[in-house]
């Protein structure tokens, strides 16, 4: 049906080994290279470079970054911060999917939501933060709603595309062998969605990171150790841990990438008709 | 005589396993406002004969899929009567079945699903339709492709899936709608004889659409000509050729070369008409027809 999302599933899956995978590795290494003398370059070249100089080399990160896999509370940050994406994103999925099925079943129903939804949608969830910390009791809940926004949006408008461009034959040849409207959602329109929950979710997660990290350094990342590690970056930055901030940022280039890649697979595997062949 | 449960029977002799008959009458379609509207049906009739394979021929954009439509229901006549079994025809049904021009098999189902949809849909897995599953698979040549996805399978191959997935349902009528359009000239003519197979075998009332005179006579009992929009019935040929029919028989003998001469004869005339009018769907309509007459 949607010959894209089949393309670009099958590019992932078959990334994992391969020439491309060798070029992605060299590609990395080249990059830490030229960062490395970038950072280095008043001592090794005898001047300094503009901007790259102020970054800490990669070799400093490294060994910041093993300094901090040793520590409990670096530990409980990403945890924290981890807790809230799967929170705000499974809370997404849960209401996002049947909705957007909904929308997409019902003219009446779409009628009603698509034009609140249309101007909610617009609204980026990092604004929604102020209001959300007066909405909500604690700060915990207020980061996972605005961490819920950011997937919600994709979610539900990936669904909904995916149900309204399933092909009428499909809905005319199910009908005319004795489906039933219950029997027609649940084998046609449930796995005719499917890729598109599958992208949806997969670019969802990515953009409930971004927002949870923004979320949780605006509202100070909540008490106790360790407030995320969106918390994590401010302080280092508080701090002037410039090496801290780095090995930071990375630490979530790294749980996004995970995410993404893990949702990547579950959508590979729940819709093999696209892959196999 | 005792009456046999017509569900699940395969015996071609058996009366009930014939399927229904249609009748349509004085049926008109048009779309749009009732004066300004376009008509594109205008005053058909015609009969599909129990267990008999009606084929109707004439040019695209003809407004046979718009019969089609009105016969499996999806749609209902401006004006006229369809009736099935005598009985006037309410809706879409599970007794009338259509076959898509393009392949409408479900890409998320395996072969074996796919054919399984119709009992399954009607709470009917049980041991009989798997068995007739299996049965249809192999007539179709796709056991080994039971487990295949659609997007694993030749264009002609899916048409098989879909023709055994009509076929399990045992409609009463069952409708094709050019089912073999678009593909080569090899594998059309492989999916012919399938097609021939699988109709001796379960004899059902057959309303088979196509625009290829040669096709049309080689699986027909009756051929409707139609003309050109608005879509009337031209004249009605029977074919009395015996079955099974062979390519090869067919284009040495005289009945099947007079039936095609005169098929032929009536199309050209339609285009020509349509060309008359300046209508645009008449160029098509020569473009398609003249080679088919100078072969003819």
């Amino acid at each position: 049906m949607n010959r894209g999302v089949a393309t670009a599933l099958k590019v992932t899956a078959g990334f994992v080994a391969g020439e491309d995978w060798w070029r992605g590795i060299a590609a990395i290494f080249a990059f830490l290279i030229f960062w490395e003398a970038g950072s280095r370059s008043e001592s090794w070249l005898g001047f300094a470079l503009p901007w790259i100089s102020h970054i800490p080399p990669p070799t400093a990160v490294l060994q910041e970054m093993i300094k901090l896999v040793q520590d409990a509370s670096f530990w409980q940050s990403a945890f924290l911060s981890t807790l809230r994406v799967f929170e705000g994103f499974f809370a997404a999925m849960l209401i996002g999917i049947p909705l957007g099925l909904a929308m997409a079943v019902s003219r009446t129903f779409y009628g009603i939501t698509f034009p609140v939804f249309e101007v909610l949608r617009p609204i980026p969830p990092l604004a929604w933060v102020p209001a959300s910390i007066i909405f909500w009791p604690t700060q915990e809940l207020s980061i996972a709603f605005v961490t819920f926004l950011g997937a919600f949006f994709t979610i539900v408008i990936n669904v909904v595309g995916g149900a309204q461009a399933i092909d009428v034959r499909y809905f005319q040849a199910a009908r005319s062998m004795g489906s039933s409207t219950s029997d027609i959602f649940r084998r046609i329109i449930l796995p005719a969605t499917l890729p598109s929950i599958a992208v949806g979710a997969t670019v969802g997660v990515g953009i409930t990171w971004a927002v949870v990290v923004a979320a949780e350094m605006i509202s100070g990342g909540g008490s106790g150790a360790g407030g995320g590690l969106g918390f994590f970056i401010w302080n280092s930055y508080v701090g002037g841990s410039y090496t801290q901030i780095v090995a930071g940022m990375i630490s979530i280039g790294i749980a996004g990438y995970i995410s993404s890649a893990a949702l990547r697979k579950v959508g590979t595997w729940m819709t093999p008709w696209l892959t196999e062949g | 005589m005792q009456q046999k449960t017509p569900a699940i029977s395969l015996d071609a002799n058996d009366a009930f396993s014939l399927g229904s008959e249609i009748r349509v009458q004085n049926v008109s379609k048009s779309y749009g406002a009732e004066h300004f509207g376009k008509q594109v049906i205008r005053n058909c009739s015609f009969a599909l004969e129990r267990g008999k394979l009606t084929v109707m021929i004439g040019p695209s954009g003809c407004g046979k899929s718009t019969l089609i439509r009105l016969l499996a229901g999806f749609e209902r006549p401006s004006s006229g009567t369809i009736t099935v079994d005598g009985k006037p025809m309410t809706g879409p049904g599970v007794d009338r079945l259509v076959v898509f021009q393009e392949t409408a098999l479900f890409p998320w189902m395996s072969t074996y699903d796919n054919i399984m949809y119709g009992p399954r849909a009607r709470g009917q897995d049980t041991s009989e339709t798997r068995d007739l599953a299996e049965m249809l698979l192999e007539k179709v040549g796709l056991s080994a492709f039971r487990k295949k996805y659609p997007s694993q399978l030749s264009g002609g191959m899916q048409r098989r899936v879909e023709l055994a997935r009509a076929m399990i349902n045992q409609p009463n009528v069952m409708i094709l709608d050019e089912p073999f359009r678009g593909l080569d000239a090899m594998t059309k003519r492989l999916m012919q004889e399938y097609y021939a197979n699988l109709y001796s075998e379960f004899r059902r009332t057959t309303f088979f659409v196509t625009t290829d005179i040669d096709e049309a006579i080689y699986l027909a009992d009756r051929i409707l000509i139609m003309t050109n929009i608005p879509t009337e019935v031209r004249a009605s040929i029977d074919v009395h050729l015996p079955r099974p029919r062979h390519v090869e028989n067919i284009t040495e003998s005289d009945e099947a070369n007079a039936i095609k001469t005169q098929a032929l004869g009536l199309l050209h005339e339609e285009a020509m008409k349509s060309f008359v009018r300046g209508s645009k769907a008449a160029a098509d309509f020569i473009e398609a027809y003249s080679k088919r007459v100078s072969q003819g």
